[in-house]
């Protein structure tokens, strides 16, 4: 054991953690240059795109050290965003220590700061990195001293890298194996590992990824799920080296895989214990918990007819994706379509980008929503996220919504600018402090509805980029709730629905209504929209029809380009949804949860 | 290979040069007549390279541009001789020059008579001072007047004037009498153009600006209804969109080239060439045109195919800019399709409307008041699922 080192990288988004990770991986050889794709963590495309990582991957790498020893070095991908904090805790707890990766330029981030209080509570070794040196805008001093200060962590450990570079890359593998504690444990306890992601292999079935605390695990053991006492065979277990490689086991102080049967990872669960079913630990790893979607939305295909395809995209989807939940809905103006829940609104755009990229599906996403409890009159309680199945409001004693923590790091010149924005988002302002000089963490309590949508750009464009932002969820109080509905035409449009704060109601119809005014294209008919609560209508716009529409010349010259226009025009109206005689673009749904610009 | 042409084509040669080009103007043009030598030396080059499918032959040549009239008539022949060399223009026929009445030196509307040039264009656009200075026209109304005066002497027979309606502040009545005006001078031929503020014309960065306030569209639609009623009653029979003409025999027989799938061949920077299906287009400005005509590269600057949906597209859009339609027996026998059938639920909606022109069921064509809409109608036709492919 005392050969292996398990730790994490991490890190804000776009400090560089994915290109660190690929300088690793290539420094140890385990893959060829030839084979070695650019940031070979990010796998899906998705988030190469957007440069997050959002389904993990482990490596397993083997190091010759200074020391003349020969080491395992398991570097555990953790996801980078803060939809999916738990599935960040999980890995750390499988780690033994970590490096906390700071760019140069950017110095210390709200995520960063919020993943170094995760490895401190998991008592890590962490080691400052500072990264993209090469930058003419690095600012190493001063970093060092926000690492100093903000970070309370010694800045004379601190490693300098630039991972395009690759500047420093022996630094990072020299100090993983002088400065990081070895794995402890008994291999001869009974069996207690611990699950930190899983994914799915269309031939293998799930494949879950763990790290084994106590005892040994190999194939033909039988397992048991410490959660919910399922059972499997094991077949397989091995470690991974971007492929995976089979052992014949794997004991305690080692990360790996195994395979046994399991359909889909929604059968397993991150932070689960794995033991043996004849020989079981006495207690599960702490802090098990089950990851529950917070936002909900509606997914329709805009063409009727693609909704078995939509059904099956999801289904695969969900293969690999345990955090993602999904129920038949359905709608009068939409028609047939599926409830679904994410961890949170970035889930719900990844999942959406993958439906229509990967299954090559055009769908309408109604107006994210958080769940609400509501308590009757009769006493019963009610947990509604779907604004269609609102009850008379006459039968509601009471309702709640769920608040979040929210830590806001930004340089204190633009405390007022956050505060406001908080303020205006029902935000109660909890606490502030320095962090360094210029350097202020405030927190608030929002409601989660407040944020679900676009606060995170707001924030960034309020900060001019330097504000980062960090959430837990904390509890439910006591709300005010009325559903406010759209009517286009005189038509109630029930997927335009949403359920708002009562003192919000009024702005956000009106805004909803100017909203839906940009996105609805002219046609040929005058469009009335307006906004109501029950019978009442609280704002109105119009959208005045065409009243001529047609291109004075067309000669040799302007065929073409006409015709490529009607030919964009027909890939359009496939993505619009006709309500009455209305075309309603898919954009627009999703347009009346905008604030303002 | 035979070609199946079932008209003769048409040739376009574009002459990029202006006095001053207009303030509304997006075609490829340029103040700067220095370089008119090189061009005519790059042009009779191309034409004297061209190579028209065998078997087709050319019943309309049109000088468009540009400002064909800054050329000297000398230049016209010569560009004439080498289309004549190069390519089987029958006789008959219809050779069209447009000009600016700004342009049109004594003698030399004689000189293009004897040349051959038997249709002439001239852009008028407007019989106010005001509005001609508003457009950054070079003329004036009465240059304007005088030079259709002299192209009648000069013995055209075949006299088309542009006008522009539409512009900020127009009344209907200031419209109807520029209408009046030309009516009066007695054309064979009238285009009426709707003022288009095209993108990246001085005219759109004033209107962008602030300049002045455009005319509101329910007007500019009330123009268009009003011109269609003026000029009908006056004799001049709408056939397109913007297009009048006395009887069929003026109308632009070239024109309705572009709108009925017939070849035709450009030459000149900007130019477009159409050998069903092939579609190719020269490079532009005159500058690149001429570089590649220095180094011996082909003047084409993209060429495609436009298979057998985009030919579905364009057969209803340019169909349906004239006033005789689709004729839907010809577009069933090109397309294998049903054209009812395919079609039904649009054309339900658009008689609904008032806007399907139903007094012949051998045609699809629409009704003034649907020629308004004529984009937004296009649109829904082509939104239609209708095959990418011909049927087996």
């Amino acid at each position: 054991m005392k050969n292996i080192r398990n730790f994490s990288i991490i890190a804000h988004i776009d400090h560089g953690k994915s290109t660190l990770s690929d300088r690793l991986i290539e420094r140890t050889e385990i893959i060829s240059q030839r084979d070695f794709k650019d940031q070979i963590l990010d796998s899906m495309d998705i988030e190469r795109e957007r440069g997050i990582t959002i389904k993990s991957q482990t490596v397993c790498l083997p190091y010759k050290a200074k020391d003349g020893n020969a080491y395992f070095l398991n570097l555990i991908d953790t996801p980078g965003h803060v939809d999916f904090s738990y599935e960040v805790s999980r890995a750390l707890a499988s780690c033994e220590g970590a490096f906390l990766l700071v760019d140069a330029s950017q110095g210390a981030e709200a995520q960063t700061l919020a993943n170094l209080y995760l490895a401190m509570e998991h008592d890590l070794e962490v080691i400052p990195v500072i990264n993209k040196i090469d930058l003419p805008s690095a600012d190493v001093e001063r970093v060092k001293e926000q690492i100093e200060e903000d970070l309370g962590l010694e800045s004379e450990r601190a490693i300098l890298t630039s991972a395009k570079e690759g500047i420093g890359i022996e630094e990072v593998l020299e100090a993983a194996v002088q400065y990081l504690p070895p794995p402890e444990g008994d291999p001869d306890a009974p069996l207690r590992a611990l699950i930190f992601d899983s994914n799915y292999d269309p031939f293998r079935g799930t494949i879950v990824h763990f790290r084994v605390f106590d005892g040994r695990i190999k194939a033909g053991d039988t397992i048991q799920f410490m959660s919910n006492n399922a059972t499997y065979k094991v077949e397989e277990v091995g470690i991974f080296q971007i492929v995976r490689v089979p052992r014949k086991e794997l004991a305690a102080g080692e990360v790996g895989y195994m395979i046994a049967g399991i359909k889909t990872v929604s059968d397993t669960s991150c932070g689960d214990t794995i033991t043996l079913k004849k020989n079981r630990c006495d207690a599960p790893m702490p802090g098990f918990r089950e990851s529950k979607p917070v936002v909900f939305s509606s997914i329709y295909p805009v063409a009727s007819d693609d909704y078995e395809d939509l059904a099956a995209g999801l289904e695969k989807l969900k293969l690999n994706d345990s955090a993602l939940i999904y129920e038949k809905d359905s709608s009068v103006a939409l028609g047939f379509g599926f409830r679904c829940g994410f961890l949170g609104l970035l889930h719900l755009e990844v999942v959406q980008e993958r439906l229509e990229r990967e299954y090559d599906l055009s769908l309408i996403l109604t107006a994210p929503s958080v769940q609400y409890e509501l308590t009757l009159n009769d006493g019963e309680v009610l947990v509604i996220d779907n604004p269609a199945l609102y009850p008379d409001p006459s039968t509601i004693e009471s309702a709640r919504e769920p608040y979040i923590r929210a830590a806001i790091i930004v340089p204190d010149r633009y405390m007022g600018a956050v505060m406001k924005l908080c303020l205006d988002r029902r935000g109660i302002n909890r606490n502030y402090q320095y962090l360094t000089r210029d350097r202020l963490e405030m927190i608030f309590e929002i409601p989660l509805a407040e944020v679900i949508y676009d606060f995170y750009d707001k924030l960034k464009s309020v900060t001019q980029g330097y504000g980062s932002f960090d959430y837990d969820i904390i509890d439910f109080r006591e709300t005010d709730l009325v559903k406010l509905d759209i009517l286009i035409n005189g038509e109630r449009v029930d997927a335009l629905s949403q359920l708002v704060h009562s003192e919000r109601a009024v702005a956000r119809g009106r805004r909803a209504c100017e909203k839906l005014k940009e996105e609805i294209p002219r046609q040929m008919y005058k469009i009335a929209i307006q906004g109501a609560i029950g019978a009442k209508i609280v704002s109105r716009t119009t959208i005045s029809p065409f009243r001529k529409d047609v291109t004075a010349k067309c000669y040799g010259g302007d065929i073409s380009r006409k015709r490529k226009l009607l030919e964009k025009q027909k890939k359009g109206k496939k993505r619009m949804k006709m309500v009455g005689q209305v075309e309603i673009p898919q954009s627009a749904f999703l347009s009346v949860l905008k604030t303002e610009d | 290979m035979k070609h199946p042409f079932h008209e003769p084509g048409g040739i376009y040669v574009h002459v990029p040069f202006c006095v001053r080009k207009c303030a509304y103007c997006d075609f490829c043009s340029e103040d700067d007549r220095s370089r008119i030598p090189a061009y005519l030396n790059a042009l009779v080059k191309e034409i004297g390279g061209a190579r028209p499918p065998s078997g087709l032959a050319f019943d309309t040549l049109y000088f468009g541009g540009g400002t064909p009239s800054v050329l000297a008539p000398e230049e016209i022949g010569r560009i004439l001789a080498a289309v004549r060399r190069r390519l089987p223009l029958l006789p008959g026929a219809e050779i069209t020059i447009e000009a600016n009445p700004g342009t049109l030196a004594p003698g030399a509307l004689g000189e293009l008579r004897r040349l051959g040039v038997n249709r002439i264009n001239i852009g008028i656009q407007s019989f106010s001072d005001a509005r001609l200075r508003f457009l950054g026209r070079i003329h004036s109304a009465k240059a304007g007047r005088g030079a259709v005066r002299r192209a009648r002497a000069a013995g055209f027979d075949n006299i088309g004037l542009d006008l522009i309606y539409g512009l900020p502040g127009e009344t209907a009545s200031d419209w109807r009498a520029e209408m009046r005006s030309a009516a009066a001078l007695g054309p064979e031929h009238l285009s009426c153009y709707m003022l288009t503020y095209e993108p990246e014309t001085p005219l759109a960065r004033r209107l962008a600006r602030g300049d002045f306030a455009p005319l509101d569209e329910a007007r500019v639609g009330r123009r268009y209804r009003d011109t269609v009623r003026f000029l009908a009653d006056r004799g001049f029979v709408q056939y397109e969109v913007s297009n009048f003409a006395r009887s069929e025999a003026v109308q632009s027989r070239h024109n309705r080239k572009y709108w009925n799938f017939a070849p035709y061949l450009g030459f000149g920077p900007s130019a477009h060439s159409f050998i069903p299906p092939e579609r190719w287009w020269n490079e532009a400005p005159l500058g690149r045109y001429l570089k590649h005509s220095a180094s011996e590269r082909s003047p084409a600057a993209e060429r495609e195919t436009v298979g057998y949906g985009q030919q579905i597209i364009e057969a209803v859009y340019l169909g349906l800019r004239q006033t005789r339609g689709i004729i839907v027996a010809d577009f069933e026998a090109r397309f294998g399709l049903d054209f009812k059938g395919t079609f039904g639920r649009v054309l339900a909606e658009l008689r609904r409307k008032g806007w399907l022109d139903t007094s012949d069921a051998a045609r699809c064509a629409l009704t003034p008041a649907g020629m308004l809409f004529l984009d937004g109608i296009a649109s829904m036709f082509v939104a239609v699922d209708f095959p990418d492919a011909p049927p087996a």
